[in-house]
């Protein structure tokens, strides 16, 4: 290696300021290409973050080219099952003509110069939709909006679509293009002439060839292409092809790192109890036992927690438990789950035809309704959910001479690191956040909570600390996805076409338009929200309103199809004339389950349909009645997320995400009484096994390349609708409330 | 002192008996592949064989291993690094997601296998019912001990 070369002015002013796409050499041979986020040259911030030997300098880059022909992607983003870091990889090596057996990962630093500028740009234009995940609060600190929407955010099922589709393609083709004409000026052939595949460039008619590495010096000096070209479907070698992921070896062997595997020299471990009304005070603690306990080195009374800091963590838990804690009266100390629904209620009886907040209204909704032929009106509600990663809550921080580490898992790295640095009182540049494999995120890990929490007993305390959350914190701490209730009227023409629509809701978060459903054929309808207090604080659960949305909107669909006296498939298909990509979707589905093909008696067959996240799913369930309790014995799935990255990966989300949405279906129920959260552990807030767990066919539709939607979350919001409409299909009940467990079957 | 063997190495630790296996593992032992989920023995994720059955180390007290051997995740590939034939059809498989669960999942799913080299459907859903995947990887985790039994993996139980 050579010596580096990036601190020489020239090439300073050659890729800062304006530049869209940055490059530079870094050291020797290799050359980093990046879609730049701001202004200003990031590489002295940069460098000491990614520098792999004192030789190397890295700049604000999704990809490098080492002197060993081996490509490094940099990836923005957290993973935590999903694939993100082997999808975006495949997307970036593609468009670059790598040899993806000499692809490497790389998980970019939690620094501002690494936000995503994708998820920023989404931010600014009004018209997409974009997660208002990105609260403007962070324990204690507000953060500038140029901040909150520049996080390294991970969710939304954002990844492909936005950083893979914008930044990772164009850094890959910009780098391609680069490597391409330092080539053709050195061998004097037109650039034309030269085709790359395999990381390896070769102009055939004079038959020459080399690596990507030869080339990286040279490619740095290179005017950069302000738009490079992207790939046509045709064109793609790796996109669209099931790569194995990258993260799975070491998640067989032990060797994978979670947050809670943090291991920092001479840490201690800390068990934490907050008050189970959230948001009282700890007022006061009886700790004399505690005190006695084997390995306990300090007590906290933090106000909002109490914190016990022992030699192991066990120890820690014990002594914990032992503590006799008084809490603060809060306005919600009296609450419970019922008087939570009988506000919903009151809210929308006071909203009545006509009040409320309007979301959308379209067409003469009145005239509609009085000229229907048959009108029907349905309730539905959803309870409180937990998000129950399978790693609890943890993190492990330092503050030491005016300088904090934290080590976790988060899924927006950079809110971890301003999280942390308003709890130690620190300016953001003195903190290092150490971003470590989530142990699911679900949304439950976009909360800066635990961070600070971590962050403030080290401070505390002094000492490296690893805090662990118990399982029963972790169940009755949680950010919930919350209880809502959904109120329609719907009306049929004398032909049972769907001729007016209006519905009324609690709260709306995120996305906003999942209550709408503008791909469905209805002459006029109007949809309308209140706002009601909730005890328990929000956070975005897997699918986030869609989860409740789509469980209301399809279910309703079903009764109006009953209604009209057709079946839910056709009459879907008739809603779906003006949609022809969500009628593939529709069809598609239909046909692999065999839509028509009779089934034996208490068996039945359910289908709904829900886009989410700029993806089209439709899934239709079958369940087995004759038990004591629903069994759903089969899921088949259609989805179109525009164009599939990864098909394995797609297909593992489109599992996972069943079998995370059938886990609320069945069983997910937070309830309240006297202010607290009642369920505390898996005993009693059931998760689906694996006897449990359908047969899971999945179709895959590339139906627009250009506008890809997401994969973590568009799996979730179909199968609550699908299961409960195949139930009415099976036994003629009508499931107008979650979870299943809450009714009778026998 | 309490000895303890795991993985076929003589190790002696400082620990309360009544510490918990997968604490003393951890954070005695250094060996973090062995996880925390729930803490009662109702996730599995956890899991750990004492003298080759797979026990709960979050609820199985130190003191019960003592002249017994403990095998973690860490201990189930030949020594010369070669994986488990049930690692490797976890990788087949694409198994794993989050992979929080998946070091409880296989050290259930080798001890099943120990006792019964050719389980049906209903046996291994019986024997993983315990082990919670919250990525919901079931029908890739049975897919992956089939593969590891030497049976054809059916269309049915395929994605």
């Amino acid at each position: 290696m050579s010596k580096t070369e990036t601190g020489s002015p020239e090439k300073k002013g050659k890729w800062t300021r304006r530049a869209f796409i940055g490059a530079g050499v870094v050291a020797g041979s290799a050359l980093v290409v990046g879609v730049a986020v701001r202004q200003g040259n990031p590489v002295d911030r940069l460098n000491p973050l990614l520098a792999n030997g004192k030789d190397e300098r890295l700049l604000n880059a999704w990809v490098k080219v080492d002197a060993d022909n081996i490509v490094t992607a940099v990836i923005p983003h957290a993973e935590m099952g999903q694939g993100v870091y082997t999808a975006l990889a495949q997307m970036l090596a593609d468009e670059m003509d790598a040899d993806w057996n000499k692809v490497r990962i790389l998980e970019a630093p939690a620094d501002m110069q690494y936000v995503s500028d994708s998820i920023a740009r989404d931010f600014l234009a009004p018209d997409l939709e974009v997660p208002a995940l990105f609260e403007p609060t962070v324990a204690g600190g507000i953060l500038e909006l140029a901040q909150a929407m520049g996080l390294q955010f991970t969710g939304g099922s954002y990844s492909v679509r936005a950083t893979g589709q914008r930044a990772m393609r164009t850094a890959g083709a910009a780098a391609r293009e680069m490597l391409v004409a330092a080539a053709a000026s050195e061998w004097q052939v037109p650039a034309g002439e030269i085709t790359t595949a395999d990381s390896m460039i070769t102009h055939a008619r004079s038959g020459r060839s080399a690596p990507f590495s030869q080339f990286a010096l040279a490619a740095a000096e290179q005017s950069l292409p302000a738009r490079p070209t992207l790939k046509t479907p045709d064109k793609y070698t790796i996109m669209g092809q099931p790569k194995a992921r990258h993260d799975i070896p070491e998640k067989v062997d032990g060797r994978a790192i979670f947050g809670i595997d943090a291991n920092v020299p001479g840490m201690k471990y800390a068990a934490v109890k907050a008050p189970p009304v959230i948001g009282a005070t700890v007022e006061s603690m009886d700790a004399s036992t505690a005190k006695t306990m084997p390995g306990v080195l300090q007590i906290l009374n933090m106000g909002d927690f109490v914190a016990v800091v022992a030699d192991g963590y066990w120890q820690a838990q014990q002594a914990l438990n032992s503590i006799d804690t008084k809490y603060g009266k809060t306005d919600g100390d009296g609450l419970d789950q019922e008087a939570i629904f009988a506000r919903y209620a009151s809210h929308l009886d006071d909203a009545g035809e006509d009040g409320g907040d309007s979301e959308t209204e379209e067409g003469d909704v009145a005239k509609g309704f009085a000229d229907a032929a048959v009108k029907i009106e349905a309730e539905y509600k959803v309870p409180f959910l937990a998000h129950a990663a399978m790693e609890p809550m943890n993190c492990t921080a330092w503050v030491r001479d005016g300088k904090c580490d934290v080590w976790s898992g988060h899924q927006a790295p950079v809110k971890a690191r301003q999280a942390a640095a308003d709890a130690a009182g620190l300016p953001f540049e003195d903190v290092t956040y150490h971003n470590a494999y989530l142990g699911g995120g679900f949304g439950r890990r976009a909360q800066g909570d635990y961070i600070a929490m971590a962050t403030r007993i080290a401070k505390a305390t002094g000492y490296p600390v690893k805090m662990i959350w118990s399982r029963e914190e972790d169940t009755a701490q949680d950010f919930y996805r919350p209880s809502a209730t959904s109120r329609f009227r719907g009306g049929l023409d004398k032909d049972g076409r769907l001729v007016s629509w209006d519905n009324i809701h609690t709260h709306l978060f995120d996305p906003k338009d999942a209550p709408t459903v503008p791909y469905y054929k209805i002459a006029s309808h109007k949809i309308r929200k209140v706002d009601v207090p909730m005890q328990l604080r929000f956070g975005p659960w897997r699918s986030v309103d869609h989860s409740q949305h789509g469980f209301f909107i399809e279910s309703f669909v079903d009764e109006l199809a009953h209604a009209a006296g057709k079946d839910g498939y056709a009459f879907r298909r008739e809603l779906l004339a003006d949609s022809p990509r969500h009628l593939k979707v529709l069809d598609t589905a239909a046909k692999m389950s065999g839509w028509d093909r009779p089934l034996p008696d208490k068996h039945g067959r359910g289908i709904a349909l829900v886009p989410s996240f700029g993806s089209i799913v439709a899934q239709v369930a079958e369940v087995d009645m004759s038990g004591s309790k629903p069994k759903v014995t089969k899921v088949h799935v259609a989805a179109d997320p525009g164009f599939v990255i990864n098909p394995d990966g797609f297909t593992a989300q489109m599992e996972s995400a069943i079998a995370y949405g059938l886990t609320a279906a069945l069983y997910g129920d937070i309830t309240l009484a006297s202010g607290k959260v009642q369920q505390s552990n898996f005993h009693d807030y059931p998760m689906l096994r694996m006897g449990e767990m359908p047969a899971i066919e999945v179709a895959l539709i590339n139906g627009d390349h250009q506008h890809l939607g997401g994969g973590g979350e568009p799996g979730l919001p179909p199968i609550a609708p699908a299961v409960t409409n195949a139930i009415f299909a099976a036994t003629g009940k009508r499931i107008r409330e979650l979870p299943l467990a809450k009714h009778d079957f026998a | 002192m309490i000895k303890l063997n795991v993985n076929g190495q003589a190790k002696a630790v400082e620990a309360n008996p009544a510490t918990p296996i997968l604490w003393v593992v951890r954070e005695n032992l250094g060996m973090t592949g062995t996880k925390f989920g729930c803490g009662i023995g109702q996730c599995g994720a956890c899991t750990v064989h004492l003298d080759g059955k797979p026990v709960r180390s979050c609820s199985t007290p130190i003191s019960a291993a003592e002249g017994k051997s403990i095998t973690t995740i860490e201990g189930i590939a030949g020594e010369d690094g070669t994986l488990h034939r049930v690692q490797q059809a976890w990788i087949e498989a694409q198994v794993p997601q989050c992979g929080y669960c998946q070091s409880g999942q296989i050290m259930t799913a080798t001890a099943l296998l120990e006792k019964n080299p050719n389980p049906t459907d209903a046996q291994i859903d019986a024997a993983m019912t315990g082990n919670v995947c919250r990525c919901g990887m079931y029908n890739r985790v049975r897919q992956a001990i089939k593969a590891a039994a030497g049976q054809p993996v059916t269309k049915e139980t395929v994605a």
